[in-house]
């Protein structure tokens, strides 16, 4: 391994042959990790409407308890979609985008580690999404076996052709893999190994502390989604019967190989808004992230017991009592080290000087429905009440807190305060504002009710129901529908905004942090000189200098 | 720590924990009727999550809007809030309580799940297990009281049950109250998931194994069994009647059924599927549904 020293890495200007402003950087294969960032984040929102408008034709058929609107192939189809996209094509790559964008620039480095990996992981993102699009025009049409996609269900083919929409779901499954896998090397290595001098791991952002746990979950557990998916194509297509019971083959075992990482990469999804909380809520508080290294570690352990928890979406499978209650204890643990962090940021916001700004009011209100899911997420741990509401819109109410509640609020917090360092230009608070209310109630109105109807019994995935969940549905559909709504505002607040918004100083919030001691947008190279770190990450409340070199970070 | 601050601190934890336990009494009413033994148990135990629950989002949501109302100021206000980086004192005491919480919670639940004493499944990790042999260890010391045995057949998209005593094959599952009840689960092709609300139990069903699982009725009524594991095009209509009732009327059920003729039974999915004129948006080819078993009696309702 060549240890090269971070001062001496230069990034050749051939790289980066455009003119800094040109919007036409943003559709090329540029290798700067701020537009690569950009990039995520804008492909992923647009995957993000489309999996919402997919949501609203599934709450419009639920509306009435019977089956009136789309034909039930379709509406199987309809919540496979939303699943895949929502987190194969909104919560990962956003979230990757967002890293991109703030993890150089928080370490004090000039770029990701390895910028063409970089680039390469980013554009497998559309190849993948537009892949996925096509199965609709397949004869077959999309995968219906919803988002775990389990054998015998999802081999099932009506069809007298190989390819259908599972072939291709199962290959997009897999590239998206393959993404992250890229990403999670690069952003791995760029932590261990790119920050700044003075950037020790104890004064890295609480934020970098969460990209690093998320990203080694990935390089441990992904490997185990990708091989299931690998097997389960060969079955659905070349006839092998890993999974077929009628040849011999254990159905349970794609279950494990499934979960063995989809639950852990909840993880991955969720330990970044951590980090977004953890820096959201000093500067809004103007006080230091309180026990900021137990936050810090706090976020390892979660890493760390992610991966043994996975059989508890599988109490009502083929699972033997034992295993049973050895997954309950280490579910209900991951608990300890994720109340160790909701108490943190509330003590952070103690005695604070709240300023109650968008991205404020966005933590703020994500972090009640986090604790509402975490709350139901121990009762889900409890095998005797798993048992009842498992499979049951308990379950989708509860991961719609954490999905929705949590890591899209907790994107759009990031979003609005990154954002005048993003495009140099300041955000409308008005329309902020609007957009969070919006969202806030339609969450609630959309997802609490799911509680009550799984608690009575509902099963997930239903195209009809019975009339008696007739009630909780229909305030269900008018939540979802007002979320659906909730966009408008963002998406006037954030075209506007970067056209004509005021244009943003370096810090507009006063936040401490190495991205704000540089010009808002950040020129190419990030760093005139490297930083050369002194303090912490959260000095709030002192007037202690973050780096020796303030005045030489940035061009003349 | 003042006198002031800890009458306010021990008056808010009042209200936390009143309020928690009217939360957990309610907490039953979110609830379908009790119509297993092993129901009360469970409901039980939900009760006390969510007044558990409730004292921890109740207690972390009051300090939260406490803190956003007392100490908002305007974003035009520069001065900054006291450098406080961290207690150790208080950490520990936080990451304690839910560390001994949680310990207490999985213990309580591991008690209730003895105390159901639902016959798993078998251990289908270990496939040299012959099916319907070794259930899991937590089940072993029941087995003096009478079992009532039922057969539950589940296919695309149809439930059928049958009597093994009688041979009585019936597309609504009769039970008698107040005995344990034991049903051996096949499915046909892809699993699917037993599932009675009213019971609160629930079980996936393999194909090509036998899955053995235990309750016991105690309250007489018609429920509804569910398909809970996502089995395809017609999932959602994959129901059938659970009448439970009393040993008599149960007895003269079966002998009545045993005396008629197999006919076809009623399939909402295999009728969805023929029906020509429903017109739906989109679509595209299904797996075809299964014929409709042919049963002694059909269903009811």
């Amino acid at each position: 391994m060549t240890n090269v020293p971070v001062e001496g890495i230069k990034i050749p200007d051939i790289a980066h042959p455009e003119p800094q402003n040109n919007w036409r950087k943003y559709f090329s294969f540029s290798t700067d990790h701020k537009v690569i960032g950009i990039q995520y984040l804008v492909t992923s929102f647009v995957f993000f409407l489309i999996g919402g408008l997919l949501s609203m034709v599934i709450r419009a058929e639920l509306i009435t308890p019977p089956a009136d609107l789309i034909d039930r192939t379709l509406y199987n189809s309809m919540f496979t979609m939303h699943g895949t996209i929502m987190i194969f094509l909104w919560i990962f790559p956003s979230l990757v985008g967002l890293a991109n964008y703030l993890v150089p620039l928080m370490i004090g480095a000039r770029d990701m580690a390895f910028p063409r990996l970089n680039a390469a992981a980013f554009w497998m993102v559309p190849v993948f999404g537009i892949l996925l699009m096509t199965s609709y025009f397949l004869p077959s049409g999309t995968a219906q076996a919803g988002w775990w996609s389990y054998p015998p269900v999802s081999t099932q083919n009506p069809t007298d052709s190989v390819i259908t929409g599972e072939f291709i779901w199962i290959l997009a499954v897999a590239i998206s893999g393959v993404s992250s896998i890229m990403g999670a090397v690069n952003f791995v290595t760029t932590i261990v190994r790119m920050r700044a001098p003075g950037m020790t791991y104890f004064r890295m952002p609480a934020y970098v502390w969460t990209v690093l746990s998320a990203q080694l979950i990935q390089l441990a557990a992904l490997p185990a989604l990708t091989a299931g998916a690998i097997m389960l194509l060969f079955d659905a297509a070349a006839g092998t019967a890993f999974f077929n019971p009628e040849k011999g083959g254990n159905p349970v075992l794609f279950q494990h190989f499934f979960w063995f990482y989809s639950h852990p990469a909840v993880y991955v999804m969720v330990l970044p808004i951590f980090g977004v909380f953890s820096e959201i809520f000093p500067v809004y508080s103007r006080k230091p992230l309180f026990g900021y290294k137990v936050v810090a570690v706090s976020s390892l352990l979660i890493s760390g017991v992610s991966v043994l928890v996975w059989v508890h979406h599988m109490y009502a499978s083929g699972t033997p009592g034992w295993m049973r209650m050895l997954f309950m204890a280490s579910t209900m643990l991951v608990a300890v080290p994720t109340g160790i962090k909701v108490f943190a940021w509330v003590a952070t916001i103690w005695k604070g000087k709240l300023r109650l700004d968008t991205p404020m009011l966005f933590c703020l209100g994500a972090l009640l429905m986090f604790v509402f899911a975490g709350v139901t997420g121990v009762m889900l741990a409890s095998v005797p009440i798993d048992i009842h509401v498992n499979n049951t819109y308990f379950v989708v109410g509860h991961f719609h807190y954490i999905v929705f509640g949590t890591i899209t609020m907790g994107m759009f917090a990031a979003l609005y305060h990154w954002f005048p360092k993003m495009t140099g230009r300041m955000y409308f608070e008005g329309l902020g504002k609007v957009h969070f209310i919006l969202a806030f109630i339609g969450t609630n109105l959309c997802f609490l009710p799911m509680h009550l109807a799984g608690l009575h019994g509902m099963v997930r995935r239903v195209s009809s129901y019975d009339p008696e969940f007739a009630f909780s549905n229909v305030l269900a559909s008018l939540g979802g529908f007002l979320l659906g709504m909730s966009t408008i505002p963002f998406i006037l607040n954030m075209v506007g905004s970067w056209a004509q918004g005021k244009p943003a100083p370096d810090n507009p919030w006063r936040a401490i942090g190495l991205e704000w001691l540089v010009s808002s947008p950040p020129p190419v190279e990030n760093f005139e000189a490297l930083p050369i770190v002194v303090s912490g990450p959260y000095g709030y409340g002192k007037s202690d200098p973050l780096v020796e070199n303030a005045a030489a970070l940035k061009e003349g | 720590m003042n006198l002031k601050t800890i009458i306010g601190i021990g008056a808010y934890v009042a209200v936390l924990i009143a309020a928690s336990l009217w939360v957990g009494q309610q907490a039953y009413g979110w609830l379908p009727p009790q119509a297993t033994a092993e129901s009360m148990l469970i409901d039980d135990l939900f009760s006390l999550f969510s007044t558990i629950g409730a004292f921890v989002l109740l207690g972390i949501a009051g300090v939260v809007l406490y803190t956003v109302f007392t100490q908002s100021v305007s974003r035009f206000d520069t001065s900054d809030g006291p450098h406080m980086e961290g207690n150790i004192k208080l950490e520990i005491v936080w990451t304690a309580i839910p560390l001994l919480l949680v310990f207490f919670l999985a213990g309580y639940s591991y008690q209730t799940y003895q105390q159901m004493a639902v016959r798993g499944p078998m251990d289908l990790v270990h496939l040299h297990h012959l099916p319907g042999s070794t259930p899991t260890a937590y089940a072993a010391e029941m087995e003096t009281e009478p079992v009532e045995e039922v057969e539950v057949y589940a296919k695309q998209w149809a439930w059928t049950f049958r009597y093994p005593d009688t041979g009585v094959v019936s597309s609504d599952l009769h039970l008698p109250v107040n005995r344990r009840i034991r049903l051996l689960m096949t499915a046909d092709e892809v699993i699917h998931g037993f599932y009675v609300p009213a019971f609160r139990l629930k079980q996936d069903i393999m194909p090509k194994r036998v899955t053995e699982f235990e309750f016991t009725p105690i309250r007489e009524g018609t429920y509804r069994l569910n398909d809970s594991q996502f089995s395809g095009t017609y999932f959602a209509i994959m129901k059938a009647n659970v009448v439970v009732e009393s040993p008599e009327s149960y007895r003269q059920w079966l002998a009545s059924a045993a005396a008629q003729p197999a006919v076809p039974a009623e399939n909402p999915a295999y009728s969805e599927y023929t029906n020509k004129r429903l017109k739906r948006f989109g679509g595209w080819k299904t797996v075809e549904p299964a014929t409709p078993p042919l049963v002694n009696a059909i269903s009811e309702s």
